[in-house]
């Protein structure tokens, strides 16, 4: 990034404005696409101070605090969100536990359909939501399974498991197997091997894991618009509203869970980092281990 | 005999999930081809009969909008691409100690409701916004409307599809080995050519993951053309939306439905041979 002193002082006495903008200038761009993803957000924060005329939360009319004291005054809204955080925090626990033992499968063992597990595990993923959703809805249909919070359960399972499965993957790739073996070398059974080696070091990953599929869940509108009949989640009461005007309480609600996830973030690359740490701590050369004084012959 | 109990352990962890994933992904595919091929004679019950006519009646009718489809989203990826690879080797290689906050802000607005983000653009777009003031003074929107428009949705679209296109092409470059850019410095190639040469072709598996994991949802998105956009600009998700919850016209539906699917995972099936699976199952699981 810093040119050498040599070459500074045999080129200009000082850097030009040009040359400075030339050597930034991918930081520069960098830095305005980020300013860019960042606008709407500062534009839901903002506007959770309006004060609108009308039922449109559209233009700046003036500052007011009324919103944010009135965060959970509208029962409708309460109840869609209460609705939300319950399938999210459902979905989450199924699709964790389904993930993570399909994330161990595919990353201990060798077995025939490996290839078609994999594939299994992408398709989805490459698959659109409106897809998805309708074809879940032809088969509820066909079927004659009522919509509700149930085929909204399944639907949010089956499209966040590919994604936990993808996280914890990426965390056991790099897991240190030896650490496995050496705990069945000092007598552990294999459920304590699991209990006090693989669980704490794989948990920050499934952590991540749980974490993207909470997320996924709460904000998905699309899947969840065909699978949940009369059942109204967060984001498909937002959808409603929209026509009849968005009542301010919800950009509230947003930034309240866009702190709660920022948090949940810090923490679980503060985990990562503590396992990291932890996985770490092991005798890498054995040169160091002082050798057993021999055996006294005394005794 | 301890392969086998392994191989047992094997299937048994992968047991629930592959039931989850063909129970209710693979098997409901199934079910939307057969609705498609379903009569309608309106009324919940659609007897099946092979009616291969609801294919060319809805693609005779819905064509513009399976054309947009696939235009807009197309724009959104270039401009997507554009965004993204300089921000991704700003992050990968110019960031320093702000590395991890600059990605913090990439995946920021995965933080706030999807819905909620495309809304703050019919702020940020609308007639009176400074943005919008500032484009008309440019003579770039001349009729002095941007909300409404192509350009409005294509732009919702690269928004809510940027950090997927940054966060791939960002693993794939992070993951570079930097002692390939000393060897080129060391042979002489000067920047532009390290960069074309050695950095563009090892990134391209991350632009590969980035552009299908940008356009797949792109195309079938319809949040944005129904909030910024006009019955001018409806994209194929908006029909196939309203056929199915609005006129109740499941057969018709479900054929676009099943075309967009098969046109998409010919695309898929295309980049997956030309660029390997991994790109698209590494690549990610690394970013996120």
């Amino acid at each position: 990034m810093s040119a050498t002193p040599m070459a500074s002082t045999a080129k200009a006495p000082r850097m030009g404005f040009g040359k400075w903008l030339r050597e930034h200038a991918v930081l520069i761009i960098g830095l305005l696409v980020i300013a860019y993803m960042l606008i709407p957000i500062a534009v839901i924060f903002v506007f959770s101070f309006n004060n609108p005329a009308g039922r449109y939360n559209f233009t700046w009319v003036g500052f007011t605090l009324d919103h944010w004291k009135n965060v959970f005054g509208i029962p409708e809204l309460n109840e869609a969100l209460w609705t939300s955080i319950k399938l999210a925090l459902l979905t989450t626990l199924f699709s964790t536990v389904i993930g993570t033992m399909m994330a161990l499968a595919l990353v201990r063992h060798q077995f025939f359909g490996r290839r078609a597990a994999n594939f299994l595990i992408v398709i989805p993923m490459a698959t659109p939501e409106i897809v998805m959703g309708s074809s879940l809805l032809s088969f509820f249909l066909i079927l004659g399974t009522p919509l509700g919070f149930r085929t909204l359960l399944i639907a949010h399972v089956m499209f966040c498991i590919s994604f936990v499965v993808v996280v914890v993957r990426s965390r056991l790739i790099g897991f240190d197997r030896r650490l496995e073996e050496a705990a069945k070398d000092l007598g552990a059974t294999p459920f304590e091997t699991f209990r006090l080696i693989t669980l704490p070091l794989i948990l920050p990953g499934v952590f991540g894991g749980a974490l993207l599929a909470f997320a996924l869940s709460i904000d998905d509108f699309v899947i969840s618009n065909f699978n949940a009949g009369t059942t109204v989640t967060f984001p498909i009461y937002i959808f409603g509203a929209f026509q009849r005007g968005v009542p301010v309480e919800v950009n509230c609600i947003a930034m309240i869970l866009f702190g709660i996830t920022v948090l949940a973030m810090g923490f679980t690359t503060w985990q990562q980092r503590r396992a990291e740490k932890m996985a770490s701590i092991r005798p890498e050369q054995e040169e160091e281990v002082v050798p057993l004084p021999p055996v006294s012959a005394a005794t | 005999m301890g392969t086998l109990r392994r191989r047992a352990g094997a299937y048994g962890l992968l047991a629930p999930g592959t039931i989850w994933l063909v129970l209710f992904f693979l098997i409901p595919l199934y079910f939307l081809g057969r609705l498609s091929l379903n009569v309608n004679v309106g009324g919940v019950y659609y007897p099946f009969d092979w009616h291969w006519k609801n294919y060319s009646d809805a693609l005779s009718l819905y064509d513009t909008q399976f054309i947009r489809s696939f235009v807009y989203s197309l724009v959104a990826t270039l401009i997507c691409l554009v965004l993204a690879y300089p921000l991704a080797y700003a992050i990968a290689f110019k960031a320093g100690k702000w590395r991890h906050a600059m990605l913090l802000a990439v995946v920021a607005p995965f933080f706030t409701t999807y819905l909620i983000r495309t809304i703050s653009w019919v702020t940020i777009l609308s007639d009176e916004s400074p943005v919008v003031e500032v484009l008309q003074f440019l003579h770039i929107a001349p009729s002095g409307q941007v909300l409404a428009t192509p350009a409005a949705v294509v732009s919702g679209l690269v928004y809510n599809y940027l950090p997927f296109m940054v966060l791939p092409i960002y693993a794939s470059l992070e993951r570079l080995d930097t002692r390939l850019l000393e060897a080129a410095k060391d042979l002489y190639a000067d920047t532009k050519t390290t960069f074309l040469k050695v950095t563009l072709p090892l990134s391209a598996p991350g632009v590969v993951a980035g552009t299908l994991l940008t356009f797949i949802p792109a195309t079938g998105d319809y949040v944005n053309a129904e909030f910024l956009g006009s019955s001018n600009s409806q994209m194929i998700g908006n029909v196939i939306q309203s056929l199915y919850l609005k006129q109740q016209e499941y057969p018709a539906a479900a054929a676009l439905s099943f075309v967009l699917m098969a046109i998409i995972l010919i695309i898929v099936l295309i980049y997956i041979r030309f660029a390997g699976s991994e790109a698209l199952m590494g690549e990610e699981g690394a970013a996120i």
